[in-house]
């Protein structure tokens, strides 16, 4: 579970790697607070880490100053204005802020419907392979090689049959989120112990009680742990796909487009860190529910 | 089933009428070429409780597998004369994502018992084994001794004839080993079903059973059967009694010979 839960977040920090130095110790610790419990025991940890998380962003606010003052002539200090300026030219500006709170809505409702609907598709196609070795054998290969098709190489396609809106966007979620379902799910199914199996067969239990009331309940663990990772996927799908599938309403994906072209590096900064602290917020929810439903059937872990 | 095989299966219904568990000639080869058993003969009819004791790997959760029809045998015939098996495991086998009254109430829902039915008979189950009380608890809240409870009040729900144990005490601590079987031989004393035990231990199978049989190791084969005369219910004092030793004396040098 840790490694998966690792992995996750490093993906979730894989859209953050053009973030200034001052949002990573903010946008990473939430993260690792989260995956360590619930209630009070996350507050507690907290406030017990909180000592070194504060004075790691007053290094990396230093630092940030340092390279904005020092190490940047004025004449190219745009590309990394120094904080107070990020404050007071865009975090503080609402008209600034404004179109990037609806710009994240709409990404996050583009994120959650491809979440769900890789939820679905991934569940139903690792159901499927669990009831027959042929099916498995037919189509887990095509699983793994959408898996391993590069997104970007994709988006073209994508564009020219499903347009450049919303559609093509929730596609990008899909197609990105759906594997870790699938995988987990399956893996799950099958991880049922065989003694609960000759449980079953004694009982006569048919091929659809053998499914819902052993394997499908057996195979929550991985679904969740598949869950939490598909779940970042998803936000970073539905980011690239702001990008590419630009009619309709901004995403903000395209914001963050639109003010690197207008070179408003304030405004940049502030939606990555936006962007980042929703992809924070989404593992973080994902994992509270986790460790809920986890806690109730296994303790705690 | 094919109809020669139903023949056959009347024809023996007749004759054996009170055997619950006939084992005919019994042999058993794995597709590995492993021959698990080799010519077992064995009767348990209702009110017997049979212990099989025998060295590791000498087949014993093997004839259990044969019996219970979860394995076919390779050669010979096993008959099973009810429609009422119950299977306890190694392990509990419970579900986790189901309280103790759930992973009762498992069976009754796999055969479509009514859910107030099914409730009633899951409810007296868990009192019989003295877990009443315990009815809303997830596995995880539960001792080990606690779960294997659980796991014979599943048993215990579906009205078994035939009752098959594979070593279901194995993994308990002595205290609650004991425990178990005390409670075990009470519920056979009560219940008088046909019961077919696996186990390591020889004072339990001569605690808790009418026969015991010894077997061999691998080729596994019937080496010795002897009659365990004491009266039901046992109290734990019987473990003490010179007669039980002379017993188990007999079925450890039975099962000694065999090493020689």
């Amino acid at each position: 579970m840790t490694t998966e839960t690792r992995a996750a977040a490093r993906a979730m920090s894989a859209p953050t790697p053009v973030v200034p130095d001052a949002a990573q110790p903010a946008a990473e610790s939430p993260a690792r607070a989260a995956s360590s419990g619930t209630g009070w025991r996350v507050t507690k940890k907290v406030a017990a880490s909180a000592g070194p998380v504060v004075g790691a962003f007053a290094g990396a606010i230093a630092l940030w100053y340092l390279i904005s003052y020092l190490v940047l002539p004025e004449g190219r200090r745009f590309l990394l204005p120094p904080p107070h300026q990020v404050l007071t030219e865009s975090v503080l500006d609402w008209s600034k802020v404004q179109p990037m709170f609806e710009a994240l809505a709409l990404t996050a409702q583009v994120a959650m419907t491809g979440l769900a609907i890789a939820v679905v598709l991934g569940v139903g196609q690792a159901i499927l392979m669990s009831q027959a070795r042929w099916l498995e054998k037919s189509l887990y290969p095509y699983a793994v090689v959408l898996q391993t098709i590069p997104i970007l190489a994709l988006v073209p396609l994508i564009g020219l049959w499903f347009g450049f809106g919303f559609t093509s966007r929730v596609i990008v979620c899909v197609i990105i989120a759906l594997f870790p379902m699938i995988s987990n799910t399956l893996f799950g199914i099958q991880a049922a112990e065989p003694a609960a199996h000759d449980l079953f067969t004694l009982n006569k239990a048919t091929r659809a009680q053998r499914l819902w009331k052993l394997q499908m309940p057996a195979a929550v663990p991985s679904m969740f742990a598949g869950l939490k990772i598909s779940a970042g996927l998803a936000v970073i799908g539905a980011i690239v796909g702001d990008m590419f599938f630009r009619q309709g309403k901004p995403g903000i994906g395209s914001l963050l487009d639109v003010y690197r072209a207008r070179v408003e590096s304030e405004n940049l900064l502030t939606a990555i860190a936006l962007a980042s602290l929703f992809g924070v917020l989404v593992f973080a929810v994902f994992s509270a529910i986790d460790k809920a439903v986890m806690a109730k059937w296994y303790g705690r872990r | 089933m094919t109809t020669p095989t139903d023949v056959v299966h009347e024809r023996i219904q007749h004759i054996s009428q009170t055997r619950t568990l006939v084992l005919d000639n019994v042999s058993k080869t794995f597709s590995t070429g492993t021959v698990a058993l080799t010519g077992v003969d064995l009767k348990v009819a209702a009110g017997d409780f049979v212990s099989v004791v025998g060295p590791s790997g000498c087949g014993k959760s093997t004839l259990l597998r044969l019996a219970s029809g979860l394995d076919d045998a390779t050669t010979g015939t096993v008959e099973v004369n009810t429609d009422s098996t119950s299977y306890v495991f190694q392990d509990p086998t419970l579900l986790q994502w189901r309280t103790a009254q759930k992973n009762v109430e498992l069976i009754g829902e796999l055969r479509s018992k009514s859910k107030i039915e099914r409730r009633k008979a899951a409810q007296e189950a868990l009192e019989l084994v003295g877990l009443g009380g315990f009815e809303k608890q997830y596995p995880r809240q539960l001792s080990g001794g606690m779960r294997m409870r659980v796991s014979l009040a599943r048993a215990l729900v579906a009205e078994p004839d035939l009752f098959l144990f594979d070593e279901p005490f194995g993994a308990l601590d002595e205290i609650t080993r004991l425990n178990m079987q005390t409670e075990l031989q009470r519920l056979f004393a009560l219940k008088r079903f046909a019961g077919l035990f696996i186990t390591h231990s020889v004072s339990e199978a001569v605690y808790l059973s009418t026969r015991v049989i010894v077997m061999s190791g691998r080729p596994g084969t019937v080496v010795a059967d002897l009659d365990i005369p004491f009266s039901y219910p046992r109290p734990p004092e019987l473990r003490f009694d010179p007669a039980f030793a002379e017993l188990s004396g007999r079925v450890s040098a039975a099962l000694e010979g065999d090493h020689r």
